[in-house]
């Protein structure tokens, strides 16, 4: 009999939904151990912040910062030379929160010497099949420019930036005065993810330039690209993954164009300079949101144990 | 009043858009992994129902609205302002124009308790219970076997309102309405 109290004391997943977060969880592992990929732990506590000036990290007074992703440790452990690694671990975004974000949330991050993003892509729709428990899942794939042309009538590789915004206002309902990356990010989230096939692994690659973050950026005859992928499944964003850049004063370079005042990750820099990061390619997986889909669960609230309301 | 932000935005809210007085239906945190934030909302202006979709960036932030709804007594109408009391003990008073009644001054019935919307102190909108009780002041005598129109026939209301009713009813009688399709429902 429950009793009317004030404080949200219960879960906000039940014993099922709990279940089969432990079966996702061994299904991850026997994956890569049958790969031979090796499983580590990073600091979730680091002494650098993360770079990227559209993630929020939370600070601990005094302590360092809560990691939000554990790439740049792992990529650490890639110049010492640890050969392929993946990691499940919470990670920590200030601010987001909503139907399909938890400030504290599931990753699965691995990397993979010597592949680059394409050979990742296959490995990211095997694993994914299993985990949505959708072993016949069909798999498409589309060029960033091909979705944006066929879900937007866009073509982000010679729109000009007033057209862009035009497709973006459009969507939005109002002038937000964004960039030309802040309105892609609105057209693809309205517009395009919305209009991606159903029940198919969708993955979108060759990302604009400047939505590099840290992918390796390549030129083509219409111009550069990022070599990124992103993988999305019914309207939801589940994986990012990039064909890692390994040029250690571009990747400073790009560091200290966004970070906005946040203090570099040095020691990142120097194991790239120093030792070198192997050509690889990497990705992160949204676990709550995987869980979501295999259960078909409305929020990622009832997908996690306590979500940041209850917590 | 208040300004709400972005995060603070939720079901109910009253927020000033575009100078209009608009409810908060649902609002939508929208991320890209690895891009800015946006908040989706639905917005229903409460001037007109219109239902309005609008994206804004995570933080922005809307003036809030003065409205509140308030359960009101229809007392009378001096032909240009149809006037209400609250029902709270405080004996207010608002009248509300025509503009601000709309449809419902079809099931306008003295005495009858209506919910009243009022933004900066007066009267946006009106809107009827469910179902209302109101008297046939015209119709036809329904022939018996008359299904020429499916068995039905016009009435006129004490509210001037005309909907269709059985053959059996007759001026006089008192019908229940509902108010939100127009439609009879059965004798009172």
């Amino acid at each position: 009999m429950l009793k009317p109290s004030e404080l949200e004391w219960r879960p906000s997943a039940n014993r099922q939904t709990l279940q089969a977060r432990q079966q996702l969880m061994q299904q991850i592992r026997t994956f890569f151990v049958e790969r031979d990929v090796l499983e580590v732990e990073t600091p979730i506590l680091n002494q650098a912040p993360v770079s990227d000036p559209n993630i929020e990290p939370l600070q601990v007074m005094g302590q360092g910062y809560l990691h939000t992703s554990p790439e740049y440790a792992m990529k650490r452990l890639l110049c010492d030379g640890i050969g392929d690694i993946f990691q499940i671990c919470k990670v920590f975004r200030s601010g987001e929160a909503g139907r399909r974000h938890n400030p504290e949330f599931s990753m699965l991050e691995w990397y993979r010497v010597g592949w680059n993003h394409h050979h990742l892509m296959v490995e990211v729709a095997e694993l994914a099949r299993v985990l949505l428990a959708a072993p016949e899942a069909p798999i498409a794939i589309f060029s960033y420019r091909e979705a944006g042309q066929h879900h937007a009538g866009l073509d982000v590789m010679t729109a000009s930036d007033a057209e862009v915004a035009a497709c973006g206002i459009s969507c939005a309902g109002q002038d937000l005065q964004l960039d030309r990356d802040g309105w892609l990010d609105v057209i693809v989230s309205h517009q395009v993810e919305l209009a991606l096939p159903a029940d198919t692994l969708v993955f979108l690659h060759d990302f604009p330039a400047t939505q590099a973050a840290l992918a390796q950026v390549r030129q083509t005859e219409r111009g550069p690209v990022a070599e990124r992928f992103e993988l999305f499944y019914n309207g939801m964003e589940l994986a990012n993954g990039y064909h890692e850049l390994t040029d250690a004063a571009e990747q400073r370079q790009r560091f200290e164009r966004e970070a906005n005042g946040r203090p570099l990750d040095e020691r990142l820099l120097a194991a790239m300079a120093e030792s070198g990061l192997p050509e690889c390619a990497g990705v992160a997986m949204g676990l709550d949101r995987i869980l979501m889909h295999r259960l078909e669960l409305d929020t990622i609230q009832s997908a996690i144990s306590f979500d940041a309301s209850r917590a | 009043m208040a300004n709400y932000s972005t995060n603070e935005f939720k079901s109910g809210l009253k927020v000033m858009l575009d100078g209009e007085p608009c409810s908060i239906l649902d609002n939508e945190y929208v991320k890209p992994g690895k891009g800015q934030a946006f908040s989706r909302v639905k917005l229903r202006n409460l001037r007109n129902g219109r239902v309005w979709e609008r994206t804004f960036k995570s933080g922005e932030s809307l003036e809030g609205a003065d409205v509140m709804e308030y359960d009101m007594e229809y007392l009378y109408t001096d032909g240009e302002f149809w006037h209400f009391m609250a029902t709270d003990g405080s004996f207010e008073q608002h009248g509300a124009s025509e503009e601000a009644l709309g449809e419902t001054v079809k099931w306008l019935k003295e005495q009858e308790t209506y919910v009243v919307t009022l933004f900066n102190g007066a009267i946006l909108t009106v809107a009827p219970p469910n179902f209302v009780e109101l008297e046939v002041t015209e119709t036809d005598p329904g022939l018996k076997g008359d299904t020429a129109q499916g068995g039905s026939k016009p009435a006129t209301l004490q509210t001037g309102a005309v909907v269709r009713v059985p053959l059996f009813i007759n001026i006089g009688e008192k019908l229940r309405i509902d108010t939100r399709s127009g439609e009879y429902v059965s004798r009172a």
